[in-house]
């Protein structure tokens, strides 16, 4: 089978991309794994939909997927749910499982909407049941009503730390405590974008509200707060500070969002360090094109800049799909892209802003302590990449030979971002010299039988 | 440990978690159910033993591998939770069993396990 495009991710950018290629008239197909469309921010989507008179702990934002759900069930497009993408080959073929099958589309183009990842917070403890993300928690809340039992505390910056705050009281839970990591001086750098934030003034109307809206629910925010460090058995039992401690059943993190560059690392598509976001971007341009001619990425994977930009980006990315395919000529294509792209603008100029604020301290990228796990699969600590690199190990993948750091099950999504700035450190380099781990397929792990089976007429017995 | 929040809907679909019984509302995922079923780790990993529990919840960080319906190493953040759907602990690396189905091997690109294991 082959398609005029296919998107990978049903977040914001892959829904409106969707929708909207199929509106130009090209044959659009969208991979998800989740169950229904909405990615991470709109998680759950359609189930909230189907609750219309339950008051959401979520909030309006987050009710903002509906339309955009709506849109592309009524688009035409073939939509997979539940498909597990696990091998793109640059000419344009999809290796995707679902239900233990594997199978091939071949994709005229294709648009990566892999979104944003929690960006690892590698503290002492970090791997002790009781400490998860501040995301994963809201997904709990998103996709099944569940909230932390007990005493939880939520632990670093940005705003959807303090978003998770809201929505966890809203829903009956409010937290013990929420310790703020945001440096001093990140309040002075912040203030040289004084113009992204009058720019941005709706968004950050928004992010005040939400402050504001913790402090009302009686959330105490300790402010400065440095050192942390999960401590426990078997389980995590309390979190340390710097001059502070709290016993807590529950420590959420949260250090903001990086893009999800795992397929594109893949595709050895090329890849940059963002000094202000402080993580890797696939290089792209004004449309989402990436070093690839048939392969595009729109949305957070494409660097982070937030749903509603997501959105436009996607819209962007997919006029540009039909041009290249020849539905629309430039010129059209710039026409409907030019109010696409005023509003993309206003959205995005909020970004250096937050960036500012809310920037890592460098202890978030390269843990101080040696004994700190860096790769949770292999468990092994930030003391023994930086022996390693003493051996000789000059970057991510040889390290693999030294360690097997990144060799685990989650393929060094989790340590990536922390191993290349570990090896940068300890050899004094520039992050951006060090580089990645080159991910292979299968990017998510697949059955023999669902290998053995491609090709194969499921209903042909005789096999 | 997780709880359902007051005014919630109700939880209709019924899993086996460590045999035992538990009720989640739909769109739940099996890692939900385990964090539901207040188990204290759903997996103990195969370099030290150490306990995990779900950590990401989307997918990424592999930290909620338990066997679901006999089948190990999966990631149960990423599967809903069906009626009947039996989900139990994982420890250390997963076991080949001598006979099992070829359907059944999960793959990974990863070298045989140090200990234990086929």
């Amino acid at each position: 089978m082959t398609v005029d495009l296919a998107i990978v991710g049903a977040g914001p950018a892959g829904m409106a991309a969707a929708t909207l290629a199929a509106e130009l008239g090209l044959e659009t197909v969208l991979i998800d794994e989740q169950d229904g469309p909405g990615g991470q921010i709109y998680r759950g989507i359609e189930r909230a939909s189907a609750q219309r008179n339950d008051p959401s702990p979520l909030g309006r934002d987050y009710l903002a997927g509906r339309p955009l759900a709506a849109a592309l069930g009524a688009s035409g497009v073939d939509y997979r749910a539940a498909t597990t993408l696990w091998h793109i080959d640059p000419e344009g073929t999809l290796w995707l499982a679902a239900q233990n099958r594997s199978d091939t589309i071949a994709a005229r183009r294709i648009l990566l909407a892999t979104g944003a990842i929690e960006r690892p917070v590698p503290i002492p403890g970090w791997t002790l049941p009781g400490v998860m993300t501040a995301g994963a928690a809201q997904i709990l809340l998103k996709t099944a009503d569940l909230v932390p039992e007990g005493r939880a505390v939520l632990a670093g910056q940005g705003p959807l730390l303090y978003l998770a705050a809201l929505q966890l009281a809203r829903a009956g839970e409010p937290p013990l405590a929420l310790l703020e990591t945001t440096s001093p001086g990140n309040y002075v750098a912040a203030m040289r974008h004084l113009g992204s934030l009058w720019a941005g003034c709706r968004a950050a109307a928004k992010g005040l509200a939400l402050i504001a809206g913790v402090r009302r629910a009686g959330i105490p925010i300790r402010r400065g707060v440095r050192g942390l460090r999960a401590v426990g058995r078997t389980r995590f039992e309390h979190v340390v500070w710097d001059g502070g401690a709290l016993d807590a059943e529950h420590l959420l993190l949260h250090e903001g969002v990086i893009p999800n560059t795992q397929i594109g690392l893949a595709l050895q598509l090329v890849h940059e360090w963002d000094a202000a976001q402080l993580s890797w971007q696939p290089k792209i341009d004004e449309w989402g094109r990436t070093s690839l001619p048939n392969i595009a990425v729109a949305g957070d994977g494409g660097g982070i800049f937030g749903a509603e930009a997501a959105v436009l980006s996607g819209r962007l990315a997919a006029l540009d799909a039909a041009a290249a395919l020849g539905r629309l000529d430039d010129a059209e294509r710039d026409r409907h892209a030019r109010p696409i792209r005023a509003a993309l603008a206003r959205d995005r100029a909020i970004r250096p802003f937050l960036d500012a604020l809310y920037r890592p301290s460098p202890s978030v990228l390269v843990p101080p302590d040696d004994d700190t796990i860096a790769c949770r699969c292999e468990e092994v600590s930030v003391g023994r990449i930086r022996h390693a690199v003493q051996l000789g190990a000059p970057g991510p993948n040889q390290l693999k030979a030294f360690t097997r750091c990144g060799m685990g099950p989650c393929q060094g999504r989790i340590c990536g971002p922390i191993v290349s700035a570990v090896i940068a450190e300890a050899r004094g380099v520039p992050i951006a010299e060090i580089g990645n781990y080159r991910p292979r397929a299968p990017y998510k792990p697949i059955t023999v039988g669902a290998l053995a089976g491609i090709g194969v007429d499921p209903t042909d017995q005789a096999c | 440990m997780f709880r359902p929040r007051p005014d919630g809907p109700a939880a209709t679909i019924a899993v086996e978690v460590e045999g035992r019984t538990v009720r989640v509302p739909a769109g739940a995922s099996a890692a939900a159910a385990v964090l539901l079923a207040g188990l204290p780790s759903i997996r103990e990993t195969p370099v030290t033993g150490s306990g995990r529990a779900p950590y990401c919840m989307m997918g990424i960080c592999f930290d909620c591998l338990a066997e679901i319906n006999g089948v190990p190493n999966r990631q149960s953040c990423m599967i809903a939770a069906r009626p009947g759907m039996r989900i139990r602990r994982q420890y250390g690396a997963r076991e080949i069993a001598p006979n099992d189905a070829s359907d059944h091997l999960p793959f990974f690109p990863l070298p045989e396990p140090r200990s234990g294991g086929a």
